[in-house]
């Protein structure tokens, strides 16, 4: 017990910074998410293979890979930004091809029709997806999205190892300051824990309230 | 008359189908023609290129002497001019009968809300579904939510309204309350293009029958001509076969 109440503020930090890498990501994931969605079913081919390169390069690229990438790479043109930017860049990029799968899913859950009732009313492809087809989609897409913003919340342990300040990383100090391992290592979860059950109780409301009615 | 509509040589292909040959059809301003024929002949197919659901192969499209656009803004534009009522009415699933009917004059002729909301309660009033304004379409029964959508084409104040089979997925006692709102269009001098299987329609409201086989335009006359007196086999083959009960 001394471990939590001993470091009370190492381990709020860690907490914070998670939160903060969760968050944060989660809204780059969803916004690129659904940009790519809309590409992905773009009357307008070349929009089509950028939707379908993204989601497959970066869906098939370890996490691990992807943040050594962005730190060591994106330096190397120029690009100097704090490290939990790149953090964030590298888990809001590599969840949005998982959020783009999804709402892609969903939008095949639309009937045909509700689009050709859109088109035939002189809407044009923007607002069609976006008045018509995203609105009716999301209500399917509810569960899955939060399934894989937890596991955003769990991938971004990741950049603990890139020297951004996260939730895991808090052990190293905790081990080289003598505390027990196991007892560090069981606060830390909790930690993760209260995140992402506070993820999958905000994603059963959202699913109560808007969710498809059966 | 003024031709409205105007189909010049136009095919269409799906795949090694050959599903619209060298279709000619003029539709005047005003005038009612309806599309009949057996199924897979093509007519669905005819009425959804005239506003390029299904984009053709050859030949061309022009409404009011202007050609239809290949994509984007321009076509989305001139289909503000052509309304559609679908067999599956295809109303918005999450939207109520008035947001569905208030929507496109809002958001794509850029009416005020207020105005779009006034003009919707007018024609709900009159295809008599005011009180259901409230309503998601997964209320209402079919014949209904097809009244919605003729309501929802006109809030767009089109020169032409294309129906495709509009009762074929009712039930026998909620068609007729469809075809009346239909007849009294017919009678406003709306054009109209429709595909039916509504023979008693045809008759009584249509000023031209087109009978299509296997993808071409086989008779195309008044329907006291046609329903009298057919002249091609086909024509004479398919009335005896629908009109036998």
């Amino acid at each position: 017990m001394d471990v939590l109440t001993n470091n009370f503020s190492l381990y709020g930090e860690g907490f914070l910074g998670t939160v903060r890498l969760t968050v944060y990501s989660s809204l780059l994931a969803l916004a690129l998410g659904v940009v790519m969605a809309g590409f992905r079913v773009a009357p307008v081919a070349a929009l089509r293979a950028v939707g379908t390169t993204w989601v497959t390069v970066l869906r098939n690229t370890p996490l691990t890979l992807l943040f050594f990438a962005m730190l060591l790479g994106l330096p190397r043109f120029g690009v100097a930004l704090p490290f939990e930017l790149f953090a964030v860049l590298a888990l809001g990029c590599y969840t949005s091809a998982f959020i783009c799968e999804a709402v892609r899913s969903g939008i095949n859950t639309v009937p045909l029709g509700q689009g050709e009732a859109a088109r035939s009313l002189g809407m044009t492809f923007g607002q069609t997806l976006g008045t018509i087809v995203l609105p009716q989609a999301f209500r399917t897409v509810i569960a899955p999205i939060g399934s894989t913003l937890i596991a955003l919340a769990k991938n971004s342990a990741i950049a603990g190892s890139f020297s951004v300040v996260e939730l895991l990383s808090t052990y190293k100090t905790l081990s080289e300051n003598g505390y027990s391992v196991v007892w560090s290592f069981v606060w830390i979860a909790l930690g993760y824990l209260i995140l992402t059950l506070a993820i999958s109780g905000l994603f059963h409301l959202m699913e109560r309230r808007w969710g498809v009615a059966r | 008359m003024e031709p409205l509509i105007e189909l010049r040589g136009v095919n269409k292909h799906y795949g090694p189908l050959h599903v619209l040959k060298d279709i000619d059809l003029t539709v005047g301003r005003g005038e009612v023609v309806v599309v009949i024929g057996p199924s897979g002949s093509g007519k669905s197919t005819l009425c959804r290129t005239i506003n390029r659901l299904e984009a053709i192969g050859s030949g061309t499209i022009s409404l009011a002497g202007h050609p239809l656009p290949e994509e984007g803004r321009e076509l989305a534009r001139l289909r503000t001019e052509v309304g559609m009522v679908f067999q599956s009415f295809n109303l918005f699933a999450h939207k109520t009968v008035l947001a569905n009917v208030m929507l496109a004059p809002v958001k794509v002729r850029r009416k005020k809300k207020d105005e779009a909301e006034r003009r919707a309660r007018e024609l709900l009033e009159r295809v008599g579904l005011l009180e259901q304004a409230h309503k998601y379409p997964a209320q209402l029964s079919g014949g209904q939510q097809q009244r919605v959508a003729i309501a929802r084409a006109l809030a767009m104040d089109p020169q032409a309204l294309l129906f495709d089979e509009p009762t074929s997925a009712l039930d026998p006692e909620m068609i007729s309350e469809v075809l009346e709102v239909m007849q009294q269009l017919a009678r406003d001098g709306m054009t109209m293009v429709v595909v039916t299987h509504e023979m008693g329609f045809a008759r009584s409201a249509a000023n031209r029958v087109v009978f299509m086989a296997d993808g071409r335009i086989v008779e195309d006359r008044s329907p006291e001509e046609f329903f009298t007196a057919p002249r091609s086999e086909r024509a004479k083959d398919f009335l005896s076969k629908i009109l036998k009960h």
